[in-house]
């Protein structure tokens, strides 16, 4: 399996009146053409993996790593322009909540013939063609009518999808994926993670799923880190995941109900200092 | 607790106080803080201040008469030693006329800010807290005031009431109290129903208590910000109401009366009328300064606006 | 989606339909009451002016039988409310009234110099959203930086300067001391004989006469008093569209336009600009009202024939139905101006759109 991202010692840190924030500390991973898994609680540091990897760190903040290299291409000395070139194209994103991550005054259509459009030359009639299939293929029944709406006027599992048109039209090999499922109803998580799951498989794509759930991810997903604090605390594949040993994971673990279990005393999830060393 | 031992820093800061003024003196000290941090707003305060001195200590301060000059000796003479700011038609020091003026400026803002204010805070109040048909038809007034032309408004009255500054306060005042009673009415519908109110009422409290008592002192802070961005638009209504001659009459030394007058030598002697424009541009970026920091000190969520 | 909404039943139409026509008459009752409220005002002012508009007509020293009879000619001497009855029915049919000072009714005048006023305006609010709208958008955009503390110093100094004293010495400075513009007026006098005005835009005009000397003459005249108003529209702009921008660019659909790859200049201008325009078309509209207003002040000062030098000068003369007359015109575009740009809002914003 070639390796499509190789990340070492990765390391985002913001500056702040009362002292530098470490978001991130340190993390090293490789990816190929699988499904990866990122486990934590907010402030874990997953979200900020995510956006250093895409080029999306705000602008106060301060990455280094030892090795970021997506395809061969080494990210840390890439300009601007040629990490805005991979953006979309090449490397995508996934955000949480389509109420907000949809340009609210442009159709859904526009938005994403713009993505098409900002990285192959292509004709009107082409790119509009182009979305339709690519909103077909994220299962919507009336491509032509859902090209012509606002977001505001779809259902949320219905704008996640358009979403998800919106970033693989221009086909990228890695989806980064941040939690995009946790605004959804329950009953469309399931089907938003279906097309995901199709997609990724048929199109061959690297994918990073960045959750706090354990057992979704574990469940749609190859192998899982589950970092804490800003560190990987254990890397495992998903189906190992009864045998993990780390504490922490352990806690994530016990934190699902299950039924016919006595659930007195209700555990609360251990947090020492000294995993986060 | 052992009050000798704290530093009156830790005394002020502390998460107990013990009295009702001490917990007082804890925001104030902590709003003060986020205050003092945002120099420009500094600057405001202490323009005026210097104003506030100038106005109370203007005899003492002002090197001539504002009334009489020298029409022999000193008509318009440029700014030189003995006349900083230069002389006018009548002989008269410019600068000891603004130090006298200020205090015209400063009776416009506190009696318009004592007249509009309040008004508006009953009107809010009232309306927010009976809601209802009485809610309604109060902002529906407010509302046609709001969408009227302030200053051409404000000239017809006085135009009505006839020239001079206690008309021109009245009808400024009259023209700008909707705000206010939105800011209020906003104010009142977000306490209206919490439960502190709904104890107060449940001992018995007069609706007119529970408005005047515990729901209008709550309004204040917001209103005192918006009365404080309102000043210079203010102080600039009242200098053209005077530089059209319908506000304070000669020989008063109001600053835009006294823009109109030096308006016929602008071409020779161009301090007459721009030393008093520039007196207006400093106090009402003053109040401008002051009026932004206080915003982002009382309200800290507005502040990166 | 739900097959409900796909197939859009008659009866969700129908609900549309019916929202569509309460907010319209929401608006109706909202611009009737707001007008008839200004006409109150106006009715009131008139009503306690201490000059007796009877004797303003006849004059002090009329015999006491004429006045009485011109009072009930006026009808003075009914009551109030049948008095304002009347009063209403006359504006509403354009009679403001005669002017003292012009012999002309009111209308009239009021017609020939309010195009002047507008074209003013109008100058006044292109400058400063051409300038207003970058500037915030930089300000934004460099958020923290020389240049946002630059633009918030110029705005703050638009919001504290008296306008009228900015326009001496503008024109001392660059009418008499410089010679690069024009003075007081709206175009030379050797024009005013030349010169047809056909829609009572100057500068319209000049160009539909294919007139290039009076049209640069016109220009160099419109240049002061336009950029000044300008600058007092683009201290509103600017701060607005900054702090409308700051909230846009704080949005995810940001970040999700930065993760498409698109480039900063199409994420400002294209997103962020495209969203924070919204509001801003209420702003520049409040601006647009707010310079109508201030002309009363600008055009002292630069002797521009408008509606405001019509106001001050009636004004000094006690000509009350004049000054009336003027206020209820510039209320009234502000009542139609703040109704257009509910209108608008509704049209940029596609999630105020009824469908």
């Amino acid at each position: 399996m070639s390796t499509l991202l190789d990340v070492k010692d990765l390391r985002v840190s913001f500056p702040t009146r009362t002292g530098v924030v470490e978001a991130v500390r340190g993390v090293s991973f490789t990816l190929g053409r699988e499904r990866l898994g990122i486990v934590g609680e907010s402030g874990s540091g997953k979200s900020q993996t995510g956006r250093a990897i895409m080029g999306l760190t705000p602008e106060h903040g301060r990455i280094s790593a030892e090795k970021l290299e997506f395809n061969g291409i080494d990210l840390t000395r890439a300009s601007k322009a040629e990490r805005r070139a991979l953006r979309g194209k090449r490397i995508a994103m996934i955000l949480q909540d389509p109420k907000y991550s949809l340009n609210p005054v442009m159709s859904i259509g526009r938005q994403i013939i713009e993505t098409l459009r900002t990285h192959e030359p292509v004709g009107r009639a082409e790119a509009r063609r182009r979305a339709l299939d690519m909103l077909a293929a994220v299962q919507i029944r009336d491509p032509e009518r859902v090209f012509g709406l606002y977001p505001h006027e779809v259902s949320g599992g219905m704008g996640q999808r358009a979403m998800i048109a919106m970033m693989l039209v221009a086909g990228p090999e890695l989806l980064i994926a941040d939690e995009p499922t946790s605004a959804l109803d329950v009953t469309v998580q399931l089907d938003v993670l279906g097309i995901l799951h199709r997609l990724v498989a048929d199109r061959g794509m690297g994918l990073i799923f960045i959750s706090h759930d354990l057992r979704l991810v574990s469940s749609f997903c190859d192998r899982v880190i589950v970092m804490y604090a800003g560190r990987i605390v254990e890397e495992l594949p998903a189906s190992r995941l009864s045998e993990a040993e780390h504490p922490y994971t352990r806690g994530l673990l016990n934190c699902m109900p299950k039924i016919g279990v006595d659930r007195h005393p209700l555990p609360v999830l251990d947090r020492r200092p000294e995993w986060a060393l | 607790m052992n009050e000798t031992a704290m530093t009156r820093r830790e005394w002020l800061l502390t998460d107990r106080p013990q009295s009702r003024l001490q917990a007082r003196l804890g925001r104030a000290y902590v709003t003060w803080g986020r205050f003092a941090a945002n120099r420009l707003a500094v600057i405001g305060m202490l323009i005026i201040l210097g104003l506030i001195v100038l106005a109370i200590f203007a005899p003492l301060l002002a090197p001539y008469s504002p009334y009489v000059g020298d029409l022999a000796k000193s008509r318009l003479l440029p700014p030189d030693a003995a006349h900083w700011l230069g002389t006018d038609d009548q002989g008269r020091d410019i600068l000891s006329r603004l130090i006298y003026g200020s205090r015209l400026t400063l009776q416009v803002v506190v009696l318009v800010a004592i007249i509009a204010a309040p008004l508006g805070l009953l009107v809010g109040t009232v309306a927010g807290y009976a809601g209802g048909w009485v809610d309604a038809v109060l902002m529906r007034i407010t509302d046609i005031f709001l969408a009227f032309p302030k200053l051409v408004l404000a000239l017809a009255f006085v135009a009505a009431l006839g020239p001079g500054i206690g008309n021109a306060i009245i009808a400024i005042a009259i023209t700008s109290w909707p705000p206010y009673a939105r800011i209020a009415r906003a104010e009142t519908l977000t306490v209206r129903n919490s439960d502190y109110i709904s104890a107060v009422r449940l001992m018995g409290a007069s609706p007119w208590r529970i408005v005047l008592r515990h729901i209008m002192p709550l309004c204040i802070s917001s209103l005192i910000v918006r009365v404080t961005l309102d000043m210079a638009g203010i102080i600039l209504t009242a200098a053209g109401l005077g530089f059209l001659g319908l506000g304070a009459q000669p020989p008063l030394p109001e600053w835009g009366a006294m823009i109109a007058s030096g308006r016929r030598f602008i071409l020779d002697q161009w301090w007459v009328a721009a030393m008093p424009g520039f007196a207006i541009l400093i106090v009402s970026l003053g109040f401008n300064l002051l009026g932004d920091g206080l915003r982002d000190a009382l309200d800290p969520r507005g502040s990166s606006q | 989606m739900s097959t409900a909404e796909r197939r859009m039943p008659a009866r969700r139409a129908n609900r549309r339909a019916f929202a569509t026509l309460k907010s319209i008459a929401g608006f109706v009752v909202v611009v009737a009451t707001t007008y008839l409220g200004l006409l109150a005002v106006t009715f009131f002012i008139g009503r306690v002016v201490p000059i007796d508009p009877v004797l303003a007509i006849v004059g002090d020293r009329a015999p006491s039988h004429v006045v009485e009879r011109v009072r009930q000619e006026m009808g003075f001497n009914l009551p109030y409310y049948q008095q304002f009855f009347l009063y209403v029915k006359g504006v509403l049919q354009g009679d403001f009234g005669t002017s003292v000072l012009t012999t002309n009714p009111v209308m009239t005048d009021i017609r020939r110099v309010f195009p002047a006023t507008m074209e003013l305006a109008t100058v006044g609010t292109v400058i400063g959203a051409a300038f207003g709208i970058p500037l915030g958008v930089l300000a934004a955009v460099r958020r923290g930086s020389l240049a946002d503390q630059i633009v918030r110093i110029v705005g703050l100094v638009g919001y504290s300067v008296p306008i009228f004293w900015l326009g001496l010495l503008a024109l001392l400075v660059f009418y008499a001391r410089l010679g690069w513009t024009s003075g007081p007026g709206r175009m030379d006098v050797v024009f005013e004989y030349t010169f047809t005005p056909i829609t009572g835009f100057f500068l319209l005009d000049a160009i539909l006469n294919r007139d290039w000397a009076a049209f640069r003459d016109i220009v160099s005249h419109i240049v002061l008093p336009g950029s000044l108003l300008g600058y007092f529209s683009l201290a509103y702009i600017s701060r607005m569209t900054r702090s409308f921008m700051l909230n846009e660019l704080s949005q995810e659909y940001i970040v999700a336009a930065r993760a498409k790859g698109l480039s900063e200049t199409r994420i400002i201008w294209g997103h962020a600009l495209r969203n924070a325009a919204v509001p801003l078309v209420t702003v520049i509209a409040l601006s647009y009202a707010g310079l109508l207003e201030g002309s009363v002040l600008t055009e002292t000062v630069f002797a521009w024939p408008g509606l405001g030098l019509y106001i001050t000068n009636s004004l000094q003369n006690a000509d009350m139905n004049a000054v009336l007359g003027g206020t209820i015109v510039i209320g009234s575009v502000f009542i139609a101006i703040n109704l257009l740009s509910d209108v608008l809002y509704r049209m940029l914003d596609p999630r105020t759109r009824t469908r």
